[in-house]
């Protein structure tokens, strides 16, 4: 008897799941539907992109020279007018001579702010950095020590001040935030509803009519004599906009706690300090980063608002680079699209921290 | 010994108690706020004695003396200011209403292709959405107004659309239908048919309730809907006269025009709402569990049916209140066309306080209309909310 071995057909390899074909596969031809997307899309893509990248890039024009520009106009972008105008763009009305106050002021704040974002470093050290850098930020913005001439807070501008407000407001309204949250759900009548008018008003109104709060009607608050700095009054003004914001936010983490936590704390004889302090605080902070680090980034966006009351922060510091010069005015858009990068390097910068928060929080709730 | 068993009888009243402390610290609380707002108040009733500026809302039936680019019903520079606020007023809920229609639809769409099974789309939504949402809104406007003022060609060369649409520095002019009587009897016929619809969900709802057959209602009531205004039309003569923009020597005649700043405000506010819009709708819709969808499918109902009926009843739980407050923000930020001179009502305000100098009062109308817009939609939002929160225990 004689077996002969006969093997079955062999299978085929299963598909291929990774790799550069089957995501394509997956992704922009799965079904006929999907095909004619992306061929639309990418036919889209082909009739814009050149003209846009040649506008860009490959047409636009780097010399710091209006004639070349103007002659451009229409086929390229003029990016000499950044090149010509980024001092004034960034500085504002700064005095030329003294622009390396606010950058080494800025970039000594910056800097500490980064550092803080990072846990290996909250430490009892940074505090007493903060005490320095603080006021040594104001004393370079502001001058008049140690041979410094003095720089009047209308002058300063651009991006050291947006800087300023937003990062100034933002460690100001975290702390009145926390009380006003803290506020709105304690057992005292009178305290809760000064704290809720409080936040339903102000979350009511634009943060334009406050700001003209603070710089029109301010002045008639205070007693006779008294005047305080606008640029002070407009950050108060930010300040307490936002900390009405965020009260919101970190009262849905409040909320979240659940009450056997807070019974269990006062069952061991803890006051309500250091119930919030310890027990409640620590939970419910951490529960809404994503929340308070959205109202960050609404805050940076916000400073520029001021423009309209007539702080020059980057947005306005453009409208004053620009406006006054002929030959560089028809090339605003430019300059607009230079201050948008800003703005969204901060921005993104920001969200990008919130997400790598948000995930190291989660850590601990990963199995 | 029972009596040493039972807790201390607690007394009604201590110096020490919490309850009494907790009295203290309202009364305190409530003595600074009452004394800085006394503080405050003398200080400006003072100031204003002695820089002599007058007070009270009198100067409202004065005439403003200014005219304004864009009105919605008559308006010249003689009419008193009340009437110069009430058509910032009214510019601003124009802005507001139309923006919020635009941003809900573009939102939706933009949310809606995040989960898109085409890479290219998807990559669109994400890429919108981080760049608009992570620009000042207010540089947006500026963007768009310079767009609108400097890009554009000038009105005696307009960009036409088919012959319908013009876009140039003068603005946006379209066709708009002859307003006749055939409109009014279609939109009454509209009207009716709405009625009609309701009324045909709600016996349908009943019939369900009791014989459990479920019967479709969304393309009925669609059908009545347009079946009412259709016959309104046809009642109604049928007209087909439009009122179509020409290119003239100058600028372009004829037709609906909305004017730069108009465009500039609603443009800039729709895209940058429009990228928080999607977030939300894309954050509901991710929050409804993937079970759910894999349960209705495996019970055999369609694809599109899973989506209406199972997944965006519980996404909407979860979009509604963050929606309302885009659509509040939306609003807020209309006030930032007072940077490119549309007059709303805080661009309005603006140029009455340069006249008049009645910072506080101005300011104070403009905290008002604000305030009543969004405290009225969040009571609304709330009592929505409720009905629409889950049912438990």
């Amino acid at each position: 008897m004689s077996a002969t071995f006969d093997p079955i057909a062999p299978r085929p390899a299963p598909v291929k799941t990774e790799g550069v074909v089957p995501w394509l596969r997956r992704n922009l031809f799965s079904n006929w539907k999907n095909t004619l997307t992306t061929l639309v899309a990418l036919g889209v893509l082909a009739y814009l992109l050149p003209g846009l990248s040649d506008w860009l890039l490959f047409k636009a024009v780097f010399q710091r020279d209006a004639e070349v520009c103007q002659a451009a106009r229409g086929t390229g972008a003029c990016w000499g007018v950044v090149a010509e105008k980024y001092r004034l763009i960034i500085f504002g009305r700064y005095p030329l001579e003294e622009q390396w106050r606010p950058e080494v002021a800025t970039i000594l704040l910056v800097g500490l702010l980064a550092v803080s974002c990072v846990r290996a470093f909250w430490k009892r050290w940074l505090i007493a950095v903060w005490a320095v850098v603080v006021p040594l930020f104001f004393v370079l913005m502001y001058g008049g020590v140690a041979g410094l001439p003095v720089v009047e807070t209308d002058r300063w501008g651009g991006l050291p001040l947006t800087i300023m407000l937003a990062s100034f407001s933002i460690i100001l309204a975290f702390p009145l935030s926390v009380l006003v949250a803290l506020g709105r759900r304690s057992n005292l009548p009178a305290i809760r509803t000064v704290c809720v008018v409080y936040v339903e008003l102000i979350r009511g109104v634009p943060l334009i009519s406050v700001l003209f709060m603070a710089s029109f009607m301010f002045p008639l608050f205070m007693p006779q004599g008294l005047t305080i700095d606008v640029l002070l009054r407009v950050l108060a003004g930010i300040t307490l906009f936002a900390a009405a914001y965020m009260a919101e936010i970190v009262r849905g983490g409040l909320q979240a706690i659940p009450k056997g936590q807070v019974e269990a704390a006062q069952s061991l004889g803890l006051t309500y300090w250091q119930t919030q302090r310890k027990i409640v605080l620590p939970q419910a902070l951490a529960m809404v980063v994503p929340g308070i680090m959205n109202n960050f980034i609404s805050i940076f966006k916000d400073t520029s608002l001021v423009t309209i009351v007539s702080l020059y922060e980057l947005t306005g510091s453009l409208g004053i680079a620009l406006n006054s010069d002929a030959d560089w005015r028809p090339f605003k858009i430019e300059g607009y699209l230079f201050i948008t990068a800003i703005y969204f390097a901060f921005c993104f910068a920001m969200s990008r921290y919130s997400l790598w928060v948000e995930k190291q929080l989660n850590k601990s709730k990963r199995r | 010994m029972a009596a040493a068993r039972m807790p201390a009888r607690k007394r009604d009243w201590s110096w020490r108690s919490q309850a009494f402390r907790g009295v203290i610290y309202q009364i305190v609380a409530i003595g600074l706020i009452a004394a800085g707002v006394w503080f405050l108040a003398h200080n400006t009733l003072e100031n204003m004695r002695v820089r002599g500026i007058q007070s009270g809302f009198g100067f409202l039936t004065q005439p403003a003396g200014f005219d304004i680019g864009e009105v919605m019903f008559k308006y010249d520079a003689l009419d008193p200011y009340w009437k110069a606020f009430l058509v910032g007023v009214f510019n601003t809920l124009r802005v507001a209403i139309i923006g919020i229609v635009l941003t809900t639809i573009l939102g939706t769409l933009l949310g809606v292709g995040r989960f898109s099974r085409n890479a290219i789309v998807r990559g669109f939504c994400y890429g919108y959405v981080e760049l608009f949402r992570n620009v000042p809104v207010l540089l947006q406007l500026l963007m768009w107004y310079l767009v609108f003022t400097e890009v554009l060609p000038p009105s005696d060369a307009a960009w036409s659309f088919g012959g319908f649409l013009f876009v140039s520095k003068g603005g946006v002019q379209f066709p708009v239908p002859e307003w006749g009587v055939g409109q009014g009897l279609a939109a009454m016929g509209a009207f009716a048919g709405l009625l009609l619809a309701l009324w045909y969900r709600q016996r349908k709802l009943q019939e369900f309730e009791k014989s459990g057959q479920l019967r479709d209602t969304f393309w009925p009531s669609v059908a009545m809907i347009f079946g009412g205004a259709l016959v309104g039309w046809l009642v109604g003569g049928a007209p087909t006269e439009w009122n179509v923009p020409k290119q003239a020597d100058v600028m372009v005649e004829g037709g609906v025009s909305m004017t730069p700043e108009f465009m500039a405000v609603l443009l800039g506010l729709v895209l940058y709402t429009a990228a928080f819009v999607a977030e939300v709708v894309r954050a509901g819709i991710a929050s409804v569990p993937l079970g759910q969808t894999e349960a209705a499918f495996s019970l055999g109902i369609t694809r599109g049916k899973t989506m209406r009926l199972v997944v965006l009843p519980q996404a909407l739980r979860v979009i509604i209140p963050p929606m309302t407050n885009q659509y509040l923000n939306l609003t807020k930020n209309s006030s930032l066309a007072v940077a490119i001179g549309y007059p709303d009502v805080v661009s309005i305000a603006n140029t009455a306080i340069n006249q008049t100098g009645r910072a506080v009062e101005c300011i104070a109308l403009i905290m008002l209309v604000y305030l009543t817009t969004s405290l009225t939609t969040s009571a609304l939002m709330n009592w929505y909310n409720k009905r629409a929160a889950i049912k438990e225990r």
